[in-house]
């Protein structure tokens, strides 16, 4: 899983010029360097700063006046060449702000869409699988204008996810959402599909911290800064989150070790059983700070994981099981009492039950660091 | 009462409003989406038939139909007889004569579309031809309905082209104008007047349908 994480990078480097409306004034320029690893990065400026015309060019919807757009090892926009893929070829799953659900078809119809070049087993197979993912069997048969604005949104993802994209933009299409129902509906693109670079559009600062690990700011068609959410958001560096809302594990621990040439730095649980690497954040060796980790960004192993990339590692022992809706919660014992969110197939295919033994696998910027 | 005219009318108008709505559909999506700056020339050109008086259009389309013209000659090599005063010849006038009323409902109705749900469309992989039927088609359809009944009704009161290319021949090119006009000038007031509600009566008809369908009386699903 995570040896090949690297391959599906998503890479922008383009230029597109716009006349302005008003004559005299100079042109808009959108000149846009950034790369979207797997994973949530969260394209975050104010309104006209350029963002959707960022999606729109990855998608193919608008082409650049140069640069190259790059997917992996294939290249779906090359100004040099003259050559670009149609956005029907290009495999990217886009959600819209206004969602652009088709209001003549009902929810599974719209699900179906992008599968008709599959056969009908297979397609059926599919629309019923993410129709349970994203809970919204119930719809099967209404159209957009019978269902409420949260639905709208989960039949919107999973009729961009049941297309297996190989990667996924998002168009503040959570906004004007409570923030509980925004939560569960992260929850089930995480636990979805974490696999594929997703670009996550939006110009509210709340979002930009409850979401990803990383985040690209966008102002006037320039980034302007790249890094952590806390960077893009806030001028000094503090690089700590201002709370651990919405995070299902909150660990108190001490700065152990600082390694500023790596950017990590390891922290001890008050346990003293444990230690995790963590991202560099200010602060003394023997300082205390907290640890807020998702359940969703931990994945669970029956053996111990080799080779990974993943820096931290930790063996513990299964706790409690409980079905959560479509997840299942584990609490993990690992010196610390840990939990991690994994799928009911997930639970049958790696046969978890409680008393088990089992690996987690925590990546470092997954480890998010908190004030205490 | 002879119902020879009213019938040949409703074939010339049946068999029109469908020719146009074929042709019509590709042009209208080609006005509707083009970002080229002189599209205005051809939406122009478009719009022509209905300034312009029926006579002069029908002066043309009787040269051009005729045994010198282009279209004359291409069809007395193809079925080796001549277009002018003839059946065929009515229904090609009569698409000319037409045209603006199937072309621009359609771009109106394309025009209203929600782009992003052709975007959404392109996105889940769809080609040209399936967004076109699957959404354009189904969203923009009350726009082909009125494109057809307008042409259809547009047709079958047609007069001065007619008169121009087909002549008036009874069973070939004596369409109900022509009937009404022969028979009013014969002091045959009773037989014109007949002829005439029937007409007046199809009009109102179709325009009930026409303004119905803008003021979105009628919607297959709820739109909000």
């Amino acid at each position: 899983m995570a040896g090949e994480i690297d391959s599906s990078m998503l890479s922008v480097s383009i230029r597109k010029e716009f006349s302005s409306a008003t004559k005299g004034s100079p042109p808009f320029v959108l000149d846009v360097s950034a790369e979207f690893p797997v994973g949530i990065t969260v394209l975050f400026g104010p309104s006209g700063a350029g963002k959707s015309t960022v999606l729109d060019c990855i998608a193919g919807l608008q082409h650049p006046d140069s640069g190259l757009i790059r997917l992996g090892n294939e290249i779906l926009f090359d100004g040099e060449k003259g050559r670009a893929l149609r956005p029907a070829e290009r495999k990217i799953a886009y959600v819209f702000q206004s969602l652009a659900l088709f209001p003549h078809l009902t929810a599974e119809e719209n699900i179906t869409y992008g599968l008709h070049a599959l056969p009908r087993a297979e397609r059926t197979q599919r629309v019923e699988r993410v129709l349970k993912a994203f809970r919204v069997e119930g719809l099967r048969a209404r159209k957009p204008a019978q269902i409420s604005g949260g639905e709208k949104q989960r039949v919107a993802l999973a009729r961009s996810l049941v297309t297996q994209p190989r990667a996924l933009l998002l168009d503040e299409p959570l906004t004007g959402l409570d923030a509980g129902l925004k939560s569960t509906i992260m929850e089930d693109l995480r636990a979805w599909n974490d696999r594929i670079p997703i670009v996550y559009v939006t110009h509210t600062h709340e979002e930009v911290l409850g979401l990803g690990e990383r985040a690209v700011g966008l102002e006037a068609g320039r980034v302007i800064q790249t890094g952590t959410p806390r960077e893009i958001l806030e001028a000094p560096r503090t690089r700590l989150l201002a709370d651990a809302a919405g995070y299902e594990n909150f660990l108190e621990a001490t700065i152990a070790e600082r390694r500023p040439e790596d950017g990590v730095m390891r922290v001890a649980m008050q346990s003293g059983l444990l230690e995790l690497e963590v991202p560099l954040a200010g602060g003394e060796l023997g300082e205390r700070v907290g640890i807020a980790i998702r359940a969703g960004d931990i994945l669970v192993a029956k053996e111990q994981p080799r080779g990974l990339s993943a820096r931290n590692v930790l063996a513990g022992q299964i706790v409690s099981m409980e079905m959560r809706g479509y997840l299942v919660e584990l609490k993990i014992d690992a010196g610390t009492q840990i939990v991690a969110h994994v799928t009911p197939g997930a639970v049958r295919s790696l046969g978890l039950e409680r008393e088990k033994r089992v690996w987690m696998v925590i990546k470092t910027h997954s480890c998010h660091l908190v004030r205490v | 009462m002879s119902f020879e005219p009213l019938l040949l009318s409703f074939r010339l108008a049946a068999i029109v409003s469908l020719l146009l709505l074929a042709i019509g559909l590709p042009v209208a999506y080609w006005l509707a989406f083009t970002r080229w700056r002189g599209k205005f020339v051809l939406e122009a050109v478009v719009a022509l038939p209905l300034v312009l008086p029926p006579t002069v259009l029908g002066f043309y389309a009787l040269i051009a139909l005729g045994p010198r013209g282009l279209l004359g000659r291409m069809w007395q090599a193809l079925f080796g007889h001549a277009l002018a005063f003839t059946f065929g010849g009515l229904v090609i006038a009569s698409i000319f004569y037409s045209f603006p009323f199937a072309v621009q409902p359609l771009v109106a109705a394309f025009e209203s579309l929600d782009r992003r749900l052709l975007d959404a469309s392109a996105v889940l992989g769809a080609s040209r031809a399936r967004t076109f039927l699957r959404v354009i088609v189904p969203l923009a359809w009350p726009g082909l309905v009125t494109a057809v009944v307008l042409s259809f009704a547009h047709t079958l009161g047609e007069f001065g082209v007619v008169l121009m290319v087909g002549g008036n021949l009874p069973g070939i090119t004596r369409t109900v104008s022509i009937d009404i006009y022969d028979r009013a000038q014969a002091l045959d007031y009773a037989g014109a007047q007949g002829m005439s509600l029937v007409l007046l009566a199809i009009s109102f008809a179709v325009l009930c349908v026409v303004y119905g369908l803008n003021r979105r009386v009628w919607r297959p699903w709820p739109v909000k």
